[in-house]
């Protein structure tokens, strides 16, 4: 059984201005001690996707269809309860910004205690042991003493140090990491994506990893979700993801990329106009505004919403191109470029 | 404070900028931000923010200062634009000492010297006009423009990729990439000499943040803009530069020529910085050696002795903690403070290298 | 942390200076801006049947001819050390805090407050308890329920709260609940707690009330808007992932940072009540520092006026005093600064 399997997953939020599609039929399907990357710019429902998985949207604003299912329970018919339940303790979440994602007002330690004591009946004194544990654990240098520090007290790589800790101390079988480096400096990310790692390896969980930048998932996905205003328009290996991209938009993001490991390119290729409202999605493949061979599809990319369908191996992508067409336009024109 | 002043102002248009002179030049650049502590608020201490930095910028070239957060390159952009007064050393604009110019003096100067902003939002007032935003500094600055101030700003928003029909808009109804658009119009607007960029496109998606790069790079080519780039991600660095500069803790350890640095970098910590940067491209994860720093910046506040990189560097011996190691040339145009450089040429031409730097050919 | 305090101290202290010496030039400048004369000021003292030389050598006594810093210099020594009155009936001592004689009773001001400070204090405390609680309770369910019935209907109630004057809801409170049926007791029934505290508590119900109600519709307001600002932080999404109850998740970490503000608020508004709460007072005839101030004011009787300004002064200054206290103990992030 898969551990993790989304199916048509859609989230839409009523607002005044309109009915915003964040997710608009969303599948995919993770196995334990897998790393899935899903990548994507801002308002391409990366974000909203993972708040549904942990029933964190709040009641009444959201409206969620489709199934989600963790090891066999699914969740979205699941009472608030069955899904507080499961929250933290099989499944749990690391957030961008680990300075708001804290509490002000309590010790690191104690909101590790109160992590920990929501699923386990153990005395103050025994959670606390376990939350110098855990802060060993992740790296910190004199847990028994930084316990009792306050988040402010914390640098910024250690305060998301300690959030993993904090997710991870009740040993959940699947972590989302939501932007987890993108406010930490660059040597500070390598050190948290070495963590995730490793412990990811220690604990045998599966993870999620939502990002904008494609190097970190470079660095820990097995599999790349590539997301374009609430829907997947590429799912497949890191490999193929970077050897062979097949949508337009994937190509686009790449060429959009300067790279650190070459020498500059005589310009950058952006990806033109802007991403799309969510309230008023264009019609048909939501990304032909942006794209350069949409009009090779003889009005296809206007009309028809391409699904995402297996090219082989196990590489999916939601296009109009015929195989032929996606091949010839990566060969001569993309990859010379990049 | 008079406005009318007697200063010799370079009027805009008369001189041609000549490409290679030198623009900007700044000697041992010092900002100490005072900590008081106790009952009578005495200065127990201070944030070491910039300590010493020499540098020159050249007409038309693009140097880049990185580092991460706590390093200075912030608190050096705004030393440059003189929103913050320097503790000492001199910052030389077209061979004039600006380094303590009052608010009136600077007053003509700022045309010349632009910035702008991370925050496109932030940085724009929501209550104003697109119109009004760009229009300003013609205003502030009392220039006339010959088809009156609005033929003006829709020119600038032409020019940036916006629409003149946008003029009557506010900010809030455009999107991120757009906003910077329109700081970056207003910045032109006085077709200043030298932009001090803060990390002018790192809030923005990947798609978008490459149309401000090459916007910001058609500019410079039509306008022989000089830029200051303050920026963390190296990869954009790489991209947009001529020359960069890598700070750590207030001190510039590295300043070479691009392709020079993240070809053959020398200093340590520029190693590691460029070794902990993630690359998109699963086939180098495997190859690739990484170097990882341990643990995190020390405080500005009590930086550690002589070589401030000493504490994280798995090269340090005991000269690094007793001696602080001077910005040398090491190779043509490349310049670093390490007792111990990587990448070092064979022959060692180790000569101190002039109070600024050399300037690239 | 020390340091702090120390400073904090230091600052009270300044503060309290400031408002003496404004509060003494008030009252000095304003009567003689009104024609007084030393004169006429020592005949307030002496009564009209005395003789001018009477008047003058009063007058003489009492340093109404000292230059204006001179007589600042006596008043403030008076309240730091006490000091001596000639009223032409022979020298009186006057202990420390000698806040000066009333015009009227010929008595030290001091002792009147005294007198009169518990009667405040008493309506203080029970209707800040009062409306703390209820306040806070309206103010987190309508954040929870934003947009429902009870949101709407808490909310208008407390805009009507907000705008009622006191005096308006106090006579329409007195004159059905107490005259007509008889649940409370009338006006000017107060019974000192140590005496009876069963009788203090139900005199002093409806004036609590009352007051209280004032107070609860705006700190309702002011929990509504804190609460829904703290509920969208990323720390409360934090304390859901972690699969927190609800009830934790609104209590332990939204309210606890939403008080913040609201303590700030508090302490002032505390501190503003207890140095007299004109209206309510008057309204259910209650001795406190408020109506005592009425009667100074009404009578022309200069002394009992700046007494309690400076009290009421004094209390707002310590009020603040605690409150910065307090944030520093509640909030980690200002111990350090």
């Amino acid at each position: 059984m898969t551990f993790l399997e989304v199916k048509d997953l859609r989230v839409h939020f009523p607002t005044d201005d309109g009915l915003v599609k964040s997710v608009d039929g969303l599948s995919f399907s993770l196995e334990r001690g897998k790393t899935l990357g899903i990548v994507g710019e801002s308002g391409s429902g990366k974000s909203v996707t993972s708040l549904s998985i942990m029933g964190l949207h709040k009641v009444g604003t959201a409206r969620i269809s489709g199934e989600i299912y963790l090891d066999g329970e699914e969740l979205v018919s699941a009472s608030p309860a069955e899904v507080r339940a499961l929250r933290g303790k099989r499944m749990a979440m690391i957030f961008q910004d680990p300075l708001s994602a804290m509490h002000p007002y309590y010790t690191v330690g104690n909101q590790i205690i109160e992590a920990y004591r929501v699923h386990n009946h153990v005395s103050k004194q025994v959670a606390r042991k376990h939350a110098i544990e855990m802060l060993d654990r992740v790296g910190i240098p004199q847990p028994e003493k930084r316990v009792d520090a306050y988040p402010h007290q914390f640098s910024g790589g250690m305060r998301q140090r300690a959030m993993i800790a904090m997710a991870l101390s009740c040993d959940p079988d699947l972590l989302i990491a939501d932007e987890p480096t993108t406010a930490l400096d660059v040597t500070v990310q390598a050190q948290i994506l070495d963590l995730i790692r490793d412990l990811q390896r220690e604990f045998n969980s599966a993870v999620i990893i939502i990002t904008h930048d494609l190097g970190v998932v470079a660095e820990l996905a097995d599999d790349i979700q590539v997301m374009y205003a609430g829907r997947a328009v590429e799912y497949s290996s890191a490999e193929d993801i970077f050897d062979r991209p097949q949508h337009p938009y994937t190509w686009g993001l790449l060429g959009s990329m300067p790279r650190i490991d070459q020498e500059r390119l005589e310009r950058l290729i952006p990806i033109k106009g802007t991403p799309p409202s969510l309230i008023n999605v264009p019609s048909g493949c939501a990304f032909h505004p942006r794209c350069n061979y949409a009009r090779m599809n003889e009005g296809a990319s206007e009309t028809e919403r391409p699904e995402l369908l297996d090219t082989g191996d196990g590489h999916m992508v939601a296009c109009h191109l015929t195989p032929a067409k996606r091949q010839h336009a990566w060969e001569t024109d993309i990859k010379p470029k990049l | 404070m008079t406005t009318a002043n007697t200063e010799p102002t370079a009027v805009p248009g008369t001189t041609e900028p000549r490409l290679g002179e030198e623009l900007l030049k700044v000697t041992g650049l010092t900002k100490h931000f005072p900590i008081r502590k106790g009952v009578l608020q005495r200065q127990s201490g201070a944030v070491q923010a910039v300590d010493g930095l020499n540098f020159t910028v050249t007409r038309g070239e693009t140097l880049s200062l990185v580092g991460e957060s706590g390093c200075g390159k912030t608190t050096t952009g705004r030393l440059l634009t003189r929103l913050l007064e320097p503790t000492s050393g001199q910052i030389i604009f077209e061979g004039r000492d600006i380094s303590h110019l009052s608010e009136g003096r600077m007053r003509p100067l700022r045309r010349d010297v632009q910035m702008i902003f991370q925050d496109p939002y932030g940085s724009l007032n929501p209550r104003h006009t697109v119109g009004k935003i760009v229009g300003a500094p013609f205003k502030l600055q009392h220039v006339k423009t010959e088809h009156g101030v609005k033929k003006a700003v829709q020119g600038l928003l032409e020019l940036v990729g916006l629409s003149p029909e946008h003029y009557n808009r506010y900010p809030h109804e455009f999107s991120g990439g757009q906003r910077q658009r329109i700081g970056i119009a207003r910045t032109l607007a006085l077709r200043p000499k030298l932009i001090v960029a803060d990390e002018p496109v790192s809030a923005l998606d990947v798609s978008i943040q490459a149309q401000v790069v090459n916007l910001l790079e058609d500019l410079q080519d039509e306008f022989d803009l000089t830029y200051v780039m303050i920026a963390h991600d190296l990869s954009v660095v790489r991209h947009v530069s001529d020359r960069v500069a890598v700070m750590y803790l207030g001190k510039i350890v590295e300043l070479a020529d691009r392709k020079s640095l993240y070809e053959q970098p020398m200093h340590p910590y520029t190693v590691a910085l460029l070794s902990a940067v993630p690359v998109p491209d699963t086939k180098r994860k495997t190859k690739q050696e990484r170097i990882r720093l341990q643990g995190d910046v020390p405080s500005p506040i009590n930086p550690p002795a002589a070589c401030r990189f000493h504490t994280r560097c798995w090269k340090a011996q005991e000269i690094c903690r007793t001696t602080e190691p001077p910005l040398l040339q090491l190779a043509p145009g490349h310049q670093a403070a390490c007792h111990f450089p990587e990448n070092q040429p064979q022959d060692k031409p180790v000569a101190p290298a002039p109070s600024s730097d050399t300037k690239p050919s | 942390m020390i340091a702090y305090i120390i400073r904090r101290l230091f600052a009270a202290v300044g503060t309290l200076f400031v408002v003496s010496v404004i509060t003494f030039g008030i009252f000095y400048l304003f009567p003689r801006l009104a024609g007084a004369t030393p004169e006429t000021l020592a005949t307030r003292y002496v009564g009209r049947s005395a003789t001018p030389e009477t008047v003058k050598a009063v007058a003489n006594a009492l340093g109404f001819y000292d230059p204006v810093t001179v007589q600042y210099w006596h008043w403030a020594k008076g309240i730091v050390v006490g000091s001596d009155f000639n009223l032409g009936t022979g020298v009186e001592h006057c202990p420390a805090p000698c806040l000066g004689y009333s015009f009227i009773s010929r008595t030290p001001v001091w002792p009147d407050l005294l007198d009169r400070f518990p009667v405040t204090f008493s309506l203080a405390i029970g209707a800040a308890v009062l409306w703390l609680v209820g306040g806070l309770a309206v103010g987190v369910l309508s954040a929870l329920r934003r947009g429902t019935f009870f949101d709407r209907a808490a909310m208008t109630l407390a805009l009507a709260g907000v705008s009622m004057p006191i005096f308006w809801t106090g006579l329409m409170a007195l004159s059905f609940l107490s005259y007509r049926w008889g649940i409370f007791p009338g006006g000017g029934s107060y019974v000192p707690f140590t005496q009876n505290p069963a009788r203090w508590a139900y005199a002093l119900l409806l004036p609590w009330i009352t007051l209280a109600f004032l107070f609860s519709a705006q700190y309702a307001r002011l929990t509504r808007a804190g609460m829904l600002e703290t509920m969208n932080e990323d720390y409360i999404r934090t304390a859901r992932a972690k699969g927190l109850v609800e009830r934790d998740v609104v209590v332990k970490h939204g309210l606890r940072a939403a008080l913040t503000p609201i303590l700030t608020i508090f302490g002032l508004d505390f501190g503003l009540l207890i140095g007299g709460a004109v209206l309510t007072e008057n309204v259910f005839s209650l001795n406190g520092l408020g109506k005592y101030a009425v009667i100074g004011i009404s009578d022309q009787d200069m002394p009992k006026i700046m007494g309690v300004t400076l009290l009421a002064a004094g209390f707002i200054v310590l009020s603040n005093l605690v409150v910065d206290l307090l944030y520093a103990a509640v909030d980690p992030r200002v111990r350090l600064q």
